[in-house]
């Protein structure tokens, strides 16, 4: 990405010192990696640093009006969590409650929809699937807006409604995935001969799959739901541009336009955080359902 | 054992046709077997694989496995045709009128779950009892059972219990419901020898006590005489003969079943001499930091062979890896024909691997599935001797003579062999190297004993023409009793005794080495009877 912060906002007619005045300032004229690990022992202590944009200076205004990189994220960050969270609350239980009937009523007629149709909904990329729901419900059938546009006094009743599309799609493109491993999972149980023995002792098929197949399942179920959490995450960096959704994607987006290394590298970290923390959390799902690994011999 | 004093029929299965499907095409498995059972008796059922008689036990229960399906017959039990009710009348049943009791039960414990909910899970579901009432009666169960710790032992997960505890763990959880027949399907077929007899004794007098009728499957008939009063034999689906134990076991009529224990006739003079094909020398090996094996010295006398029995666990397998060098020995040496070898695989001679070759126990997994029997038995011939050409296939052929097979072998592939035959392939592999010594680990263990039969007469035979020395690594006594000149027994990685096969077979033995050589069944029904009493004197 050619440029940095001062190029792009003093624009092509600037004179070279005043670039370099402004580059001075902001300390863009050290070098990178230096940079890189004063702001990082900067975050250690809490200290995430300012926006480039707003600065007084720049502006030629008195006050300056530079604001915190924390400040300009956590409003962000709680809308994104919140499409996330919601999200996450529409899908995880759809998939599974999907996933384990078609492992149930594999071969059916059920099965195959189900999962045909989590083929193609895995395989649309999110912009696709975005317009779709755009083109359907908003424009042919105007049930819900197109931009999800909320603010810090839009009411939660009020925010569900904006939010419904990217909702929608968010579900959508990662319930599939979550699906057809919660089915594969569970299938591959069923064929041990513990199950066997389950049915051989009067269990039902739904004691079948419910007590002796989920608890064996949940450690790769837990995997693939945190990656799929992780992906939301991330993935709303292009849910939230397609409805124009104030979310942390859109900050970041917006701030590699400016060159906004400060807020660029926040977001980064944040989201990098957000997988390794998930990935955290399906390991330590995968050995509290184990009890092989939580009692050893 | 008990006798029938009154006859009432429990179970009734007539002309049972079962239908299984693979390939690509329905076989049949059950071709109109009959059987009946009488309440408090026990019937054996015996035959080699895929004789049926694990879908006839199943379907006992009205249960077929999936892919397979009862085309024809009725299962009437306490006056209920089985075959006829639906899966949701037949879950009734299961598990608290009929129970099972799985082969493996390692594999047949749910993992996720404390033994002791597994156990009363059944009843539990039943509502027979009280939960509080059922846990007590299980724990009572596993007294009798002689589990150890039988207060605790339910709280514990299955992978925190040894194999022949969860067998009868999986027993005390057929009998908690305290069903009317027990359907035992090869409950210690998995298991050592010794802890066999603890299993098996544990099941006859708990079976005993509460006069429950039970279905005893195995293909070993010294463990299905100690266990029942009558026994039937299958072979490809349909019934050789049926008469009670004592009759059958001195005077059986048809010529398969005088078959199914012709290995243990097998008979072979024992010779030895002092001229060592092999000796290891107070070898210790370890895997990573667990040590295996403690001081091991073992000779090997040319042309013969030594039979190295013992339990799984006992480091058998891992004498042969260090002697093969597939695993170095971290002290001790080994004397191969008056030469050291050298631990490491790397470090010996083209000549030295070509001397030494092994047979492994799954002649599935030890032959690569994409080659023909021409590739997988040329390939060594060319790459120790470098023949080529006409004379490669001569040799080849050659080889397959001697292994009693013939060129019309030569393009196939492993899948479209049977057992038996795969195991002579591999044996021909081992010889197309023109070792001087073979070290056959379990070879025999994964064949039916007719196939296990002709696989060691084979050996035999190619010992006397060829001259080949052996190592046979063996848990099967019967076995070590038909092919050996020498033994040795070891235990927990060490080695318990050497000797001649007259020495180690006959008194006195070390503590170890009775216990085991008692463990093994015999065909006497009043053996497990006399074991036990003697045992406990």
């Amino acid at each position: 990405m050619p440029g940095d912060f001062a190029t792009e906002i003093l624009g092509q007619s600037a004179t070279k010192s005043s670039v370099e005045a402004l580059r001075s300032e902001l300390g863009l004229d050290k070098h990178p990696i230096p940079r890189y690990f004063e702001w990082l022992s900067n975050v250690f202590q809490g200290d995430f640093g300012s926006s480039f944009s707003g600065r007084s200076k720049v502006q030629g205004d008195q006050g300056d009006r530079s604001r915190l990189v924390v400040e300009l994220i956590i409003p962000r960050l709680k809308n994104t969590l919140f499409l996330t969270g919601v999200s996450a609350l529409v899908a995880i239980p759809l998939a599974l409650l999907l996933g384990i009937s078609a492992a149930l009523y594999r071969n059916s007629v059920y099965d195959r929809s189900a999962t045909g149709f989590s083929l193609v909904t895995v395989s649309s990329p999110e912009f696709f699937t975005g317009y779709i729901f755009i083109l359907l419900l908003a424009t042919l059938f105007p049930v819900f807006p197109t931009i999800a546009n909320v603010n810090e006094d839009t009411s939660l009743i009020e925010r569900f409604y904006l939010t419904a599309l990217p909702v929608f799609t968010l579900t959508l493109v990662t319930m599939g995935h979550m699906m057809r491993m919660t089915r594969s999972a569970i299938i591959n149980i069923l064929s041990s001969e513990y199950i066997e023995m389950a049915k051989l002792s009067g269990a039902t098929r739904y004691e079948v799959i419910v007590k002796h197949a989920l608890p064996n399942a949940w450690a790769p179920i837990a995997q693939v739901i945190t990656i799929n959490l992780a992906y939301m995450l991330i993935g709303s960096v292009v849910v939230e541009f397609v409805f124009n959704y104030q979310g942390i994607g859109r900050l970041m987006v917006g701030s590699v336009y400016n060159r906004d290394i400060p807020v660029v590298q926040a977001c980064a970290l944040i989201f990098a955080s957000t997988y390794v923390i998930l990935n955290l959390l399906a390991d330590l799902i995968g050995i509290i359902s184990n009890p092989r690994l939580l009692y050893p011999k | 054992m008990t006798s029938n004093n009154k006859k009432e029929l429990l179970l009734e299965m007539k002309n049972i046709h079962i239908d299984g499907f693979s390939d690509e095409r329905w076989h049949k498995i059950l071709k109109g077997v009959d059987l009946n059972l009488y309440r408090g008796e026990i019937l054996g059922l015996i035959g080699e694989s895929g004789a049926g008689k694990s879908t006839m036990g199943k379907a006992a229960m009205g249960y077929t496995q999936p892919g397979c399906k009862i085309i024809k017959g009725e299962i009437i039990f306490n006056g209920t045709d089985l075959a006829k009710l639906t899966e949701f009348e037949k879950r009734k049943i299961w598990g608290t009128k009929i129970s099972y009791v799985a082969q493996s039960a390692a594999a047949s414990f749910n993992p996720a779950h404390r033994l002791m909910d597994q156990t009363i899970s059944a009843a539990n579901r039943a509502k027979i009892n009280p939960t509080d009432v059922l846990r007590k009666d299980a724990v009572q169960l596993y007294e009798s059972l002689q589990l150890p710790d039988a207060e605790n032992i339910g709280e514990r997960y299955p992978h925190q219990v040894s194999g022949g505890q969860l067998q009868r763990i999986m027993t005390a959880m057929a009998m908690s419901p305290r069903p009317e027949l027990i359907i035992f399907d090869e409950p210690t077929t998995a298991l050592d020898v010794t802890t066999q007899v603890e299993v098996l004794s544990a099941m006859r007098s708990i079976v005993d006590k509460f006069n429950t009728a039970a279905i005893y499957i195995t293909h070993d008939l010294a463990v299905v005489a100690q266990m029942a009063d009558r026994i039937k034999v299958l072979r490809y689906g349909e019934e050789v003969e049926e008469s009670k134990t004592k009759d059958m076991l001195s005077n059986p009529k048809e010529e398969y079943t005088k078959s199914l224990w012709s290995v243990r006739s097998l008979i072979k003079p024992e010779e030895t001499n002092d001229d060592y094909m092999l000796s290891i020398k107070n070898i210790d090996a370890a895997y990573g930091s667990s040590k295996v094996l403690h001081d091991v010295s073992v000779n090997i006398p040319r042309g013969k062979t030594v039979a190295i029995v013992g339990e799984s666990g006992s480091g058998k397998s891992t004498t042969a890896r260090v002697i093969t060098g597939l695993l170095p020995q971290t002290k001790g040496e080994i004397i191969f024909d008056g030469k050291k070898l050298s631990p490491k695989l790397e470090q010996r001679s083209k000549e030295e691997l070509r001397r030494i070759q092994i047979i492994f126990q799954m002649p599935d997994t030890a032959m690569n599935p994409k080659q023909t029997v021409d590739e997988i038995i040329g390939r060594p011939i060319e790459f120790y001797h470098g023949v080529k050409g006409k004379e490669r296939e001569t040799k080849v052929i050659d080889l397959l003579k001697m292994i009693e097979l013939d060129e019309t072998f030569l393009d196939r592939l492993p899948s479209e062999l049977s057992g038996g035959q795969k195991q002579r392939i591999c044996i021909a592999r081992a010889l197309a190297a023109n070792p001087d010594l073979i070290i056959c680990d379990e070879v025999t263990s994964a064949l039916d004993q007719i196939v296990q039969e002709g696989i060691l007469k084979l050996l035999q035979k190619l010992q006397k023409d060829l001259g080949v020395t052996y190592i046979f690594i063996t848990h099967d006594i019967a076995t070590v009793k038909a092919i050996s000149d020498e033994i040795v027994v070891m235990y927990q990685g060490k080695v318990v005794e050497q000797g001649l096969k007259s020495k180690i077979l006959n008194p006195p033995h070390p503590d170890y080495t009775e216990l085991l050589l008692s463990s093994v069944p015999e065909m006497d029904p009043d053996w497990l009877t006399n074991l036990l009493n003697k045992r406990s004197n």
